[in-house]
């Protein structure tokens, strides 16, 4: 077999080279990942706390219908749901683009797991740090926002890392309502160009890329976040 | 209701489209589970093994798969597998053979987890009795460490149940497009897709509200 990265820089017949296609590509899978990123945290962090809170238990399970309910169905039946069923259902919703549902499944499948590791890390608080709120005479908004949440949000740093990366990840199944990522653009250049591995090694080049990226800049901002003398014992993600 | 139609359904439609999709994702689950866990056994193995020729490759493999979307390992072997063996093979069979090769990272992460749980002195104990490295894996590590692990890896399978729908990338035929083609012959797309849901909603939350039971149980024993 012989190498052809040539192809990258023919034409697509849009007057643009492969190779800016691929670029674009990239751009809409970070652009999809961040904002889905963004989601997943806001929503993730309040369904989380929600399920800790102490003398709500309509909170309690409206958190935890929330995690069943996006965590049971698979990311790409959600996707369809989202893109399809929704905007059915929804007349409002029929002039919102098709970028914004994507970001939305995306963003609040992931944001099940992050809430389940909020509330693992809430949970791992010893009871005196909720107690110390309260003695301070915090409301217990004020002691999720000034005791808990800081704390827990730093003994979860390892596992958010990773569904951060699995986040970017499952960008990819967005290809199946045709947004033009990178795994839609692999799909579409292999059948224009038939230099199917080219294609693939370059676009699996740029997920590693972008998912040592994540693990990166998680990295850096667990670093700064940290706590002298406060040592965290590494909690593991699972999944993909 | 909401400008759908859910009466369209019959058992008819089921049987004709929905069963066989329904068995094949069974299948890939339970195929690429068994193989998943055997691969990745040896896998875990491999890196615990101390030997820099056997670690290397295995490290490699398992942080390879694990940096790359599932969607990407679909395609990279539809696209190789029928070059390599040289001549064309099914959607089907070219999932099978993916989703194996696929969770065998993630389980044999599970089970490293699980070997290096077991407290150092099993494994002494079973070197003070006289045993080979075989025969201390095989009957006292193990064991013990599959036990403890029996909880994430039926986790890990309900993951690996919900991932099978992404074989939608390359037309296989699972539980989703038994749905989707059911829904495109009788003009009612979005409810299909809304069963399917339901669907995979129904057992992927009955088995892990098993799994939490059972791990219930076993914190008991232990």
């Amino acid at each position: 077999m012989t190498w052809d990265w040539k192809v990258f820089l023919n034409d697509d017949g849009g007057g643009r080279t492969y190779l800016e296609w691929m670029m674009t590509a990239w751009g809409w899978t970070l652009a999809v990942a961040i904002a889905a990123w963004v989601v997943a945290m806001v929503v993730g962090a309040l369904m989380g706390t929600l399920r800790t809170l102490p003398n709500s238990p309509w909170l309690v399970r409206l958190g935890n219908v929330w995690v069943e309910l996006f965590r049971n169905i698979p990311l790409l039946v959600q996707i369809f749901l989202w893109y399809f069923v929704v905007p059915k259902m929804f007349p409002a919703m029929k002039d919102v683009p098709g970028f914004v549902l994507v970001v939305l499944a995306l963003g609040f499948f992931t944001s099940a797991r992050i809430a389940e590791q909020v509330r693992a890390g809430v949970q791992a608080l010893p009871r005196g740090q909720r107690y110390a709120g309260m003695a301070l005479g915090f409301t217990t908004v004020q002691t999720y926002r000034y005791v808990i949440l800081p704390m827990a949000f730093r003994i979860i740093m390892p596992p958010l890392t990773s569904e951060s990366m699995n986040l970017l990840k499952n960008s990819s199944v967005a290809f199946a309502v045709s947004i033009a990522e990178l795994t839609m653009f692999a799909m579409q250049a292999q059948e224009e160009t038939s230099r199917g591995v080219e294609i693939y090694i370059a676009v699996t080049a740029l997920y590693a890329i972008s998912a040592f990226a994540v693990n990166r800049l998680m990295a850096l901002v667990e670093k700064r976040m940290q706590i002298p003398g406060l040592v965290v014992v590494g909690a593991t993600g699972g999944g993909h | 209701m909401f400008g759908l139609d859910l009466t369209f359904l019959s058992w008819d439609i089921l049987s004709k489209f929905v069963i066989n999709g329904f068995l094949f994702s069974v299948q890939l689950t339970v195929v690429a589970t068994l193989g998943g866990i055997v691969l990745g056994t040896l896998l875990a193995l491999m890196r615990l093994s101390g030997n820099k020729l056997l670690a290397l490759p295995a490290t490699i493999y398992v942080n390879g798969m694990r940096s790359i979307p599932l969607v990407m390992v679909i395609l990279w072997f539809f696209l190789l597998v029928p070059t390599i063996i040289g001549r064309p093979i099914g959607a089907e069979l070219s999932a099978t053979i993916t989703f194996v090769a696929f969770e065998a990272a993630y389980f044999s992460e599970i089970v490293r987890a699980g070997i290096q749980s077991i407290s150092r002195g099993q494994v002494n104990a079973g070197r003070a009795l006289g045993m080979t490295y075989g025969q201390n894996m095989r009957l006292i590590i193990l064991p013990q460490a599959f036990r403890n692990m029996v909880p994430v890896l039926l986790t890990q399978t309900i993951i690996l149940f919900q991932d099978t729908s992404l074989v939608y990338a390359i037309g296989a035929y699972d539980l989703l497009k038994g749905f989707t083609t059911a829904g495109k012959i009788y003009g009612r797309p979005e409810e299909s897709y809304l069963l399917a849901a339901v669907v995979y909603f129904v057992l992927c939350y009955s088995l892990s509200y098993l799994v939490k039971r059972l791990n219930n149980r076993i914190a008991i024993i232990r």
